[in-house]
C-alpha cells in the first residue's frame, strides 16, 4: 500500500545562544522517519520534552524561524516542498492542537470553524459537523473561554473535518481530560482514519495510543528509537529496551518506574541515547547506532534480542 | 565582522557608546570658558571650518556651547535617572512586599503622579524646589519613578512566587535577608535596563523645562536654554543655531536609547533564540 | 448590568479622590517653592520703593500670609462649589482663562490625539507582522528618532523648514496679527494649526506604534496564530481576523494613556509656536508663581487624564467578550 505520508531523516535543530555571546544550534529531531498509510493511525509516543509537537510543526511547514529542518517529507508520493504544503494544510492536511489556547480568544467559535467563511453552504456544514461531536448549534456563539476541557477538544476535531482531510495530525489531544472523555476524543479519530484518512497522533501516553494505534513509534530524546506493531506490545515482541521500560511502566504492566531521566536536546553525546540508563548497555553502544528494519518493525539499538524478559 | 554573532556586535556598539558619551561629558567642561567667550567681530557667522557650528549674536562659539549644554545634560540625565531609579527600586520593592496596604497606597501615589501631565508636574516639583539646577535636577529625579517602580514590583511580586522564595520564607530566612540575598540579585537586569532607560527620558525632560525657563539661568549653556534663545534668530534665518544644538542632542539620547535597548534585548532570556 | 455599574462606580469614586490627591499634591509643591511671588512678578527694585503697608497689601493679594491647611481647604471648599479662585496674573477668574484657553487648544489636542492614534495603530501593527524585515526596520527606526527627539526641537525644526524657508505656514500663534477678532475665520484658525497639529502627531505616534507593535508580535506568535497558519489562513488574512481583533484592546489602553502625553507635549509645542492654548498660560502660570491658575490648571488637565483612563476601562468591559459575557452571568 502506498503511504499517505512518508518521512525519512527528518531533524529539527534550533539555533541558540549559550551562557555570552557563543552561539550553538540545539537538535531537537534527530534522523526521524516513519510512514503512515491511509486508514492507518500511526502513533508517535514519547515523554514531554522530546520534541514531539515539533515534528507536527515540521510537517505543517510552520516551524518558527530560528529552526532549521533537514531530512525528506513525502505526501502522497510526492515531495512535500513548501509551496504543496502551504497549499494542502488546511485542505488535505489538518491539524487538531492540543489545547483551547490555539483558538483565537477574542473570537466566537462557530467563525472560527467556518474560517470566516460566511455562506450558507459553511454554515450548515459547521452546524452539522458539531452534532456530529454531540454540541449544540448554541456551541457557535460561545467564545474559547466559555468551553469546558472536552468541548474544547471537539470544537478542534470539528475544525479538521469542516473540509475531507486525507491526512490528520493531532498533537496531544488528550491532556486534561478524565479516562471516558479522552477515550471518547479518540474514537473521533478512529472514525476518521476508518472514513480513510491516514492519522498521526502524537501523544505521551502510550496507553491510550494504544487503544487506537495500528502502529507505534517510540521517540526518545528526539530520536525514534523503535516502531512496532500495535500488537507488539501485548504480545512481548518488543525491540527496543526503552520501548520494553514504557510498556512495563504502565499501572497494569507491573508500574515499574524507568531509572534517570531522559537528556537535554543540549547534553547529547553520541551512540545509543539510552545506553546511560540501559540495563543492557554495551560498549559497542557508545558508538553510532543506525536504524534499521528489524521483523516487521524498525528498530534502533544494536542488541534487541536481549532482556526480552525482564 | 561576519563571524561575529549579534550578540558580540552589541556588545561592541555598547561599549563605543559608553565612551563616545564619556568623551562629550569630560569635553564639556573643559570647554566651559570658550563657550561663555564673546567675541562681537565674530558674531553671526554661519557654520564654516573654523566654526563647524557657527556663532551667535555674541560671537559666541556654538560647537562650544553644544558641547557644554551637552556635557551638562549628559550629567544631570545620569544623576537624575540613577536617583529616580534607585527610587523606583525602593518603591517597587516596597509595593511587593510589605503587605496590601503599603501596596494599595503606593499603587494609588503612582497613579496620582501618572495622572499629572509629565511635564506639568517637572514644572511643579522644580518650582517647589526654587528653579534652578536643584529644581530641574528635582524635577526630573522626583517625577521618573512611576513607571520602573511599576516594572519592579510586578517582577518581585513573581519572584516571591518563585519556589525557592517561597522555601526561604518557610524555612524561617528572615525577610530582610530573604530580599538581599534571593530577590534584589534577579533584580539587577531588570534594573540595569530601567536605569539605562531612563537616561533619554531624564535628559529630555531636563531639556524641556530648561526650554521652558523652569531650569538653568538664561547664562548656563544647558542645550534648553540655547535652543530657547535661538527662537528669536529663527525668523531672521540663522538657522545654525536652533539646527545643530538640537542634532546634537537628538544624537545623544539616541546612544542613550540605544544601549538600553540593546542592553534590554541582550538580558531579556528570549532572546537566546535567534 | 449592576456588576457594571459599581464597577464604574468604584472607578469613578477613585478618579475622585485621586484628583483630591493631585489637587494637594500641586499645592503643597507649589507652597514649598521658596521662589518669593512677589518678587518674581513685581520686581526687586519696585518693593525697594514701595511702602510697608503697600509690600503687606501685596503679600495678601498673593496669599502670603494665611496658614497653609486654612490656605488649601478654603481653596478645596471653593474649586467643590465650582470657584477656582481668580488668577493672579491675568486678574480673571481662573476657570474662566482655562475655559477660553481649553477652547482653543481642544482642537489641536483632538486632531493630534486621532492622527497619533489611527497612525501609531497602523504602523503598529504593520511592523509586527514584518518583524525583522525591513518595514519593520523602517518604522522601528522612525520610532526611536522620534522619541529620542525633544518635541520642542522638532517644533523649530518645522517652523523654519514650512514657515521661515518655505513660507507656506504662519510662524505662530492662532489666529493672524492685527485683525480683529470678528473677522477671523475658520480657516485662519486651522491655518494657524496645522504645524502645532502636525508637531504633535509625529512625536505621539512613536510610542503607540512601538507598543503596538510588541503586542503584535505577541500576537502572531501565539498558538492561535499558528494553528491558524496550520489551518492555511493567508497572512493578510491571520493579521485581518486575529492580528487586529487582538491588538484592539490594548490599542484601547494605549490610546487613552496617550491623552496625558499629548497634553505635556501641547505645553512645549504651544510654547515655541506662540499658541494662545492651555499648554502657553500653564507655563505662564508656573513662571509667574501664579497659584490658583497653575493649580487650576494641574487639576482640569488631571480629570482629563484620569476620566480618560475611566473611559478606556469602560471600554474595555463593552469590547473585551471575558469581561462582559463573565459579567452577564455573575
Amino acid at each position: 500500500m502506498e503511504p499517505i505520508l512518508e518521512v525519512k531523516g527528518l531533524s529539527i535543530a534550533f539555533q541558540q545562544y549559550d551562557a555570552g555571546t557563543r552561539q550553538r544550534r540545539l537538535p531537537v529531531i534527530r534522523d526521524l522517519s516513519l510512514s503512515i498509510g491511509a486508514g492507518q493511525v500511526v502513533a508517535v509516543v514519547g515523554s514531554s520534552g522530546s520534541g514531539k509537537s515539533l515534528l507536527a510543526h515540521g510537517i505543517l511547514g510552520i516551524l518558527p524561524y530560528n529552526a532549521a529542518m533537514e531530512g525528506e517529507i513525502r505526501y502522497d508520493g510526492e515531495l512535500l516542498t513548501p509551496e504543496r504544503v502551504e497549499a494542502l494544510r488546511g485542505r488535505e492536511i489538518v491539524l487538531v492542537p492540543q489545547g483551547v489556547t490555539y483558538l483565537d480568544p477574542l473570537m466566537k467559535v462557530g467563525p472560527q470553524i467556518r474560517r470566516g467563511k460566511r455562506s450558507p453552504e459553511a454554515r450548515a456544514k459547521s452546524r452539522s459537523v458539531l452534532e456530529r461531536y454531540g454540541l449544540g448549534a448554541e456551541t457557535e456563539e460561545l467564545y474559547p473561554f466559555e468551553l469546558s476541557g472536552g468541548m474544547a477538544r471537539r470544537v478542534l476535531i470539528s475544525t479538521a473535518v469542516m473540509e475531507t482531510p486525507r491526512l490528520v495530525i493531532a498533537d496531544e489531544p488528550t491532556p486534561g481530560l478524565d479516562a471516558r472523555a479522552a477515550g471518547r476524543i479518540l474514537g473521533h479519530f478512529r472514525e476518521i482514519a476508518d472514513a480513510g484518512a491516514g492519522m498521526l497522533l502524537i501523544t505521551h501516553d502510550l496507553e491510550l495510543a494504544l487503544t487506537i494505534a495500528d502502529r507505534v513509534v517510540v521517540f526518545y530524546a528526539g530520536e525514534t528509537v523503535e516502531e512496532a506493531d500495535a500488537a507488539d506490545f501485548a504480545a512481548g515482541r518488543l525491540r527496543h529496551p526503552y520501548t520494553r521500560a514504557l510498556w512495563r511502566a504502565l499501572p497494569q504492566n507491573g508500574f515499574m518506574p524507568i531509572p534517570g531521566a531522559q537528556p537535554y536536546p543540549g547534553e547529547i553525546a553520541g551512540g545509543c541515547l539510552f545506553a546511560p540508563r540501559c540495563p543492557h548497555c554495551h560498549p559497542a553502544c557508545r558508538a553510532a547506532v543506525p536504524y534499521r528494519e528489524a521483523d516487521g518493525g524498525r528498530v534502533r539499538c544494536l542488541y534487541p534480542e536481549e532482556g526480552g524478559t525482564p | 565582522m561576519k563571524a561575529w554573532n549579534s550578540r558580540k556586535k552589541v556588545l561592541l556598539l555598547f561599549c563605543t557608546a559608553a565612551v563616545l558619551l564619556c568623551a562629550v561629558a569630560v569635553a564639556g567642561i573643559f570647554l566651559e570658558g570658550r563657550a561663555m567667550q564673546t567675541d562681537f567681530s565674530q558674531k553671526n557667522l554661519a557654520p564654516s571650518l573654523q566654526y563647524p557650528f557657527g556663532t551667535d549674536w555674541m560671537g559666541r562659539d556654538m560647537l562650544a556651547r553644544t558641547l557644554t549644554g551637552l556635557s551638562l545634560s549628559i550629567r544631570i540625565g545620569v544623576l537624575t535617572a540613577a536617583v529616580s531609579a534607585v527610587i523606583a527600586l525602593a518603591i517597587g520593592i516596597a509595593a511587593a512586599l510589605l503587605g496590601p496596604k503599603v501596596d494599595a497606597a503606593l499603587s494609588w501615589c503612582m497613579d496620582l503622579v501618572m495622572g499629572i501631565p509629565h511635564i506639568l508636574l517637572v514644572m511643579l516639583i522644580s518650582l517647589a524646589f526654587g528653579r534652578g539646577f536643584t529644581g530641574v535636577v528635582a524635577g526630573v529625579a522626583l517625577s521618573h519613578w512611576p513607571s520602573l517602580s511599576r516594572v519592579i514590583r510586578g517582577e518581585v511580586l513573581q519572584l516571591r512566587q518563585a519556589a525557592y522564595v517561597r522555601a526561604a520564607e518557610k524555612l524561617g530566612v528572615p525577610r530582610r535577608r530573604v530580599v538581599r540575598r534571593h530577590i534584589l540579585p534577579h533584580l539587577l537586569p531588570q534594573f540595569l535596563t530601567g536605569l539605562i532607560l531612563q537616561f533619554p527620558h531624564a535628559i529630555l525632560h531636563e531639556a524641556s523645562v530648561t526650554f521652558l525657563g523652569f531650569g538653568l539661568s538664561p547664562e548656563q549653556p544647558a542645550i534648553g536654554v540655547i535652543l530657547s534663545e535661538s527662537m528669536r534668530y529663527l525668523t531672521t534665518g540663522k538657522w545654525w543655531l536652533a539646527l545643530f544644538p538640537g542634532l546634537a542632542l537628538v544624537l545623544v539620547v539616541l546612544l542613550f536609547a540605544g544601549m538600553g535597548e540593546r542592553l534590554r534585548r541582550l538580558l531579556d532570556p528570549a532572546s537566546a533564540h535567534q | 448590568m449592576k456588576h457594571r455599574l459599581q464597577f464604574a462606580g468604584k472607578k469613578l469614586l477613585r478618579m475622585v479622590l485621586l484628583l483630591l490627591g493631585v489637587s494637594l499634591a500641586a499645592f503643597l509643591l507649589m507652597s514649598l517653592s521658596p521662589l518669593d511671588p512677589l518678587q518674581t512678578n513685581v520686581g526687586q527694585t519696585a518693593l525697594g520703593s514701595m511702602s510697608p503697608e503697600q509690600i503687606e497689601k501685596l503679600q495678601d493679594y498673593w496669599g502670603m500670609n494665611t496658614p497653609l491647611a486654612e490656605r488649601y481647604l478654603g481653596w478645596l471648599s471653593d474649586a467643590l462649589h465650582g470657584d477656582f479662585g481668580v488668577s493672579l496674573l491675568y486678574r480673571q477668574p481662573v476657570l474662566q482663562i482655562i475655559g477660553q484657553r481649553l477652547a482653543n487648544s481642544l482642537g489641536l489636542l483632538f486632531v493630534a490625539w486621532v492622527l497619533s492614534g489611527v497612525l501609531g495603530l497602523a504602523l503598529g501593527v504593520t511592523a509586527g507582522c514584518f518583524r525583522g524585515r525591513l518595514p519593520d526596520r523602517l518604522i522601528r527606526g522612525y520610532c526611536l528618532l522620534i522619541s529620542s527627539t525633544p518635541a520642542f526641537w522638532l517644533a523649530l525644526l518645522l517652523l523654519m523648514v514650512f514657515s521661515v524657508w518655505l513660507g507656506w505656514l504662519p510662524v505662530g500663534l492662532s489666529v493672524p496679527i492685527g485683525v480683529e477678532v470678528g473677522s477671523i475665520t475658520l480657516a485662519d484658525r486651522l491655518y494657524h494649526a496645522i504645524l502645532p497639529a502636525l508637531t504633535l502627531s509625529i512625536t505621539g505616534v512613536a510610542n503607540i506604534a512601538l507598543h503596538t507593535r510588541e503586542k503584535m508580535i505577541d500576537v502572531m506568535e501565539s498558538e492561535y496564530v499558528l494553528f491558524a497558519r496550520a489551518r492555511g489562513e493567508s497572512r493578510r488574512s491571520i493579521v485581518l481576523r486575529h492580528g487586529l481583533r487582538n491588538v484592539a484592546l490594548p490599542a484601547i489602553t494605549l490610546q487613552f494613556a496617550s491623552i496625558s502625553e499629548i497634553i505635556g507635549g501641547s505645553v512645549l509645542v504651544e510654547e515655541v509656536f506662540s499658541y494662545p492654548g492651555l499648554g502657553q498660560v500653564a507655563v505662564d502660570a508656573g513662571l509667574g508663581s501664579d497659584l490658583p491658575l497653575l493649580l487650576g490648571i494641574t487639576v482640569v488637565t488631571a480629570a482629563i487624564v484620569f476620566a480618560g483612563n475611566l473611559i478606556a476601562d469602560l471600554l474595555y468591559g463593552v469590547v473585551d467578550p471575558k469581561i462582559r459575557r463573565g459579567a452577564a452571568r455573575s
